[in-house]
C-alpha cells in the first residue's frame, strides 16, 4: 500500500454515497457480485479514481476477495488506480475518426490543455497524462460509437462532436475552472 | 446533435426511427404514449405468450448486433415452462466501429427499448431483465434509467404488468469499455461481475446456460425494439419490408468519406451499395473517386471498389447462373453480402476514397484490435498485437519485403483458434485487405511509405 494514510478513500465517504451503493446493489437480487462495476463506477465517479482502500472496501461490502475487484479495476480501460485531472478529455481514435482527423484533434487539444503530446500518445496505463496545473488530463481511446459526426470526444460525460482542430482551444478554454 | 437527418431519404422507412426523428420528440413517457407508446405490449398481453414468439419466428427478424442470427430462433430456444428462472440482458455495449444506430435509441427514445424488453419478457416467461449499456454513454444510462422508473410509476414494469399477471424487473448495468462485453458470453460475465472472459463453447447458446447459469436470451437494442413493431403492424406487414431471409428495415450507419454520414433506416435489401453512397448519403467529396468499403463493422471483409464479385443469380427458367458484378450493386442484405464473402453485420458502413492508404487504415484497425483482445486466448493476444505492431513498423518506413506474407500467416492462425469471435473479427480485417489490396501492402513493405500514410 503506497496511499497514505491521510487520503484513504474509505474513509471519506459520505452517507449519499453509501446510499446509491446499497441502492445499487438491490438491482442484483440474484447474485451481489454482480454489483461490483456498479460500485467501482459509483465510486470513481465520486473519488475520481479508486485507491486500494476502495477495492478492499468494494470487496468486504460485496464479501468477495479483493483480488475479484482489483482483476476488475485493471481489466477495464475505464477505471484508474490514480488521480486524473479535473477534466477528463477522451478523443477517439478509431477509424471512422482517425478518418475525421481525430489524430490532429488530439494534438491540439494536448497543445491547448499543455500536456506533452508525445507522451499523451504513447500512453499506456498507469496514471494519465495530465496538465501540469492538475486541470486536464487527455486520453486517445477506442470507438465511441458516434462516427457519422466524427471526430468525437468525451469530456467528462459531455459528448463533443464534428469537432475540428481549430476548434481545441475554444474547447479546452469552456472547461478550464 | 444527431446524424438522423430531419427529413428522410424518400428510400427510407423509419419505424425504429420513427419517434426520435419526429420534431420536439422527448424521451418521457408521455410523449411515448401520445405516440401509440405501449400499445404493442398491451396486444401482446392478450395474446398467448407462445404466439408472440410465433409472431417473431414469422418476422424473419435477423438479430441486429451483428451476428445476424434469427431472432425467432434463438428465442424458440427458450423452454416456456422448464420450472428455471429465465433472463433477458439487452446487449447496449455498440462497440463495434463504425456502429452508432442504439445510441440514438438510446438517448432519444429509451421507452421503445423498455417496451420492447417487456413484450419478450412476457413471451418467454422472464420475471428479470438487465439492459447492459456501454458506461462511454454516461447519458444514455439515465435516461433509460428514467424511462424504466416512469413505467414502473405506471403500473408497467414490476408486479402484475397490465394487470395482465405477469411481472417483470428492468435495470440497467454499466459496462466499463471493453469491446469484448459485446460478445454475448463476455457481457454475462460481466454482469456476473467477473472478469469478462467469452465463455468456451458448447452450449453455443446462453438460452441453455446464460446468467447465473439459467437460460437467457441475449438480443440487441436495435432487435428489441423492432419486436414492438412486429407486434403494432403483424408479421405479413412486416415481412413487407425486406427480403425472405432478413425481415424489417436495416438501420444502416454510414461513415467516412460521404457528403452526408449518417444513421438511414432502410428495408433491408432496398438498395445498393451504390445508392446507399451516391444517393442516400450525396456521394463522395468532389473529385473523389471510391476506393474501399467495409459494409458491417470493422470486423466485415473490405470490399474493394473496382472488384467483381462472382455471384449465383436465377434465371428465367429456374436454373442458376454465375454472374459478375460490381459492389456497388451489392443489395444492402444479410444474404448478398454474405454471398459476396462479407457481411451486413451491425450495419456499419465506412467509406474510404482514393485519398486513403489501406496500410494505415488496416493499422487503425489492428490498433484497436491489440487494444481490446480480452487476452484469455493465446492466438489472438499474441496475434491482434503482432499484426498491430508489424503494420505500425511498416507505416514508420520499416518494412521488409516478407511483411504481407507474415501478416497472413499470423491472422490465418488466429482464426477458428480461439474461444469466441474476436479471433476472426480481428483476423479478417488483415486477411482481407491483404487479398485486395496487395500492391499497397508490397508497396509500404519496400520502406516506400506514402504520404498519406504516414502516422
Amino acid at each position: 500500500m503506497t496511499t497514505e494514510v491521510t487520503t484513504r478513500q474509505a474513509d471519506q465517504l459520505p452517507d449519499s454515497l453509501i446510499a446509491e451503493i446499497e441502492e445499487a446493489i438491490t438491482h442484483y437480487p440474484v447474485s451481489k457480485r454482480s454489483a461490483s462495476l456498479p460500485l467501482l463506477h459509483l465510486w470513481q465517479n465520486h473519488f475520481g479514481f479508486v485507491d486500494d482502500t476502495g477495492i478492499q472496501w468494494i470487496a468486504t461490502k460485496l464479501e468477495l476477495n479483493p483480488i475479484n475487484i482489483l482483476e476488475l479495476v485493471t481489466f477495464y480501460p475505464w477505471f484508474r488506480q490514480d488521480a486524473p485531472g479535473k477534466t477528463v478529455i477522451r478523443v477517439c481514435r478509431t477509424l471512422a475518426c482517425a478518418l475525421a482527423g481525430s489524430h490532429d484533434l488530439h494534438e491540439s487539444l494536448c497543445k491547448a490543455a499543455n500536456i506533452d503530446h508525445e507522451a499523451a500518445l504513447h500512453h499506456h496505463g498507469g496514471a494519465l497524462p495530465t496538465s501540469p496545473d492538475g486541470k486536464f488530463s487527455i486520453e486517445f481511446v477506442e470507438c465511441l460509437a458516434s462516427c457519422g459526426t466524427a471526430p468525437v470526444l468525451l469530456v467528462n460525460d459531455d459528448l463533443h462532436e464534428n469537432v475540428r482542430p481549430e476548434g481545441a482551444a475554444d474547447l479546452v478554454k469552456q472547461y478550464d475552472r | 446533435m444527431s446524424a438522423i437527418p430531419t427529413v428522410p431519404h424518400p428510400k427510407e422507412r423509419r419505424i425504429i426511427f420513427g419517434n426520435l426523428s419526429k420534431p420536439g420528440y422527448a424521451p418521457d413517457i408521455e410523449t411515448y404514449l401520445a405516440n401509440g407508446g405501449y400499445e404493442s405490449l398491451r396486444k401482446a398481453v392478450t395474446m398467448k405468450p407462445a404466439e408472440v414468439v410465433d409472431m417473431v419466428k414469422a418476422a424473419n427478424l435477423r438479430g441486429r448486433g451483428g451476428a445476424g442470427f434469427p431472432t425467432g430462433v434463438k428465442w424458440g430456444f427458450i423452454k416456456y415452462d422448464d420450472g428455471k428462472d429465465h433472463y433477458l440482458v439487452v446487449n447496449g455495449d455498440e462497440s463495434e466501429p463504425g456502429t452508432f444506430k442504439d445510441r440514438y435509441i438510446l438517448h432519444q427514445d429509451p421507452h421503445q427499448l423498455v417496451e420492447g424488453v417487456l413484450i419478450s419478457a412476457f413471451a418467454l416467461n422472464i420475471k428479470l431483465a438487465y439492459i447492459y449499456i456501454r458506461c462511454e454513454f454516461p447519458q444514455a444510462a439515465k435516461i433509460v434509467w428514467n424511462a424504466i422508473k416512469e413505467a414502473k410509476a405506471k403500473g408497467l414494469v414490476g408486479k402484475n404488468i397490465l394487470g395482465a399477471g405477469f411481472d417483470c424487473d428492468i435495470y440497467v448495468h454499466q459496462g466499463a469499455a471493453a469491446y469484448i462485453c459485446g460478445e454475448e458470453t463476455s457481457m454475462l460475465e460481466s454482469l456476473e461481475g467477473k472478469r469478462p472472459y467469452p465463455r468456451i463453447k458448447p452450449p453455443y447458446f446462453p438460452a441453455v446456460l446464460g446468467l447465473y447459469m439459467k437460460p437467457t436470451v441475449v438480443n440487441n437494442v436495435e432487435t428489441i425494439c423492432h419486436i414492438v413493431h412486429i407486434l403494432r403492424l403483424g408479421p405479413e406487414e412486416y415481412t413487407k419490408m425486406g427480403t425472405p431471409g432478413d425481415g424489417g428495415t436495416r438501420t444502416m450507419c454510414v461513415s467516412g468519406d460521404v457528403m452526408r454520414p449518417g444513421a438511414y433506416e432502410l428495408p433491408a435489401g432496398a438498395v445498393t451499395l451504390g445508392e446507399l453512397i451516391f444517393d442516400v448519403c450525396g456521394g463522395l467529396k468532389p473529385g473523389r473517386t471510391l476506393k474501399a468499403v467495409i459494409p458491417g463493422g470493422s470486423s466485415a471483409k473490405v470490399l474493394r471498389a473496382d472488384e467483381k464479385i462472382r455471384m449465383k443469380e436465377k434465371q428465367a427458367d429456374g436454373t442458376m447462373a454465375d454472374k459478375e458484378v460490381s459492389i456497388l450493386d451489392l443489395r444492402m442484405d444479410a444474404a448478398t453480402l454474405g454471398a459476396a464473402g462479407t457481411m451486413v453485420g451491425s450495419g456499419g458502413v465506412m467509406i474510404m476514397d482514393d485519398t486513403r492508404n489501406m496500410v494505415w487504415a488496416l493499422n487503425n484497425l489492428n490498433q484497436f484490435y491489440a487494444h481490446e483482445s480480452c487476452g484469455q486466448c493465446t492466438p489472438c493476444r499474441e496475434g491482434s498485437l503482432w499484426m498491430s505492431k508489424m503494420t505500425t513498423r511498416m507505416l514508420a518506413g520499416d518494412g521488409v519485403a516478407n511483411d504481407p506474407a507474415t501478416l497472413k500467416n499470423v491472422a490465418d492462425n488466429i482464426a477458428g483458434r480461439t474461444v469466441c469471435a474476436f479471433g476472426e473479427a480481428c483476423s479478417w480485417p488483415t486477411q482481407s485487405f491483404l487479398a485486395k489490396f496487395p500492391e499497397e501492402f508490397e508497396t509500404v513493405a519496400r520502406g516506400e511509405v506514402p504520404v498519406e500514410a504516414k502516422i
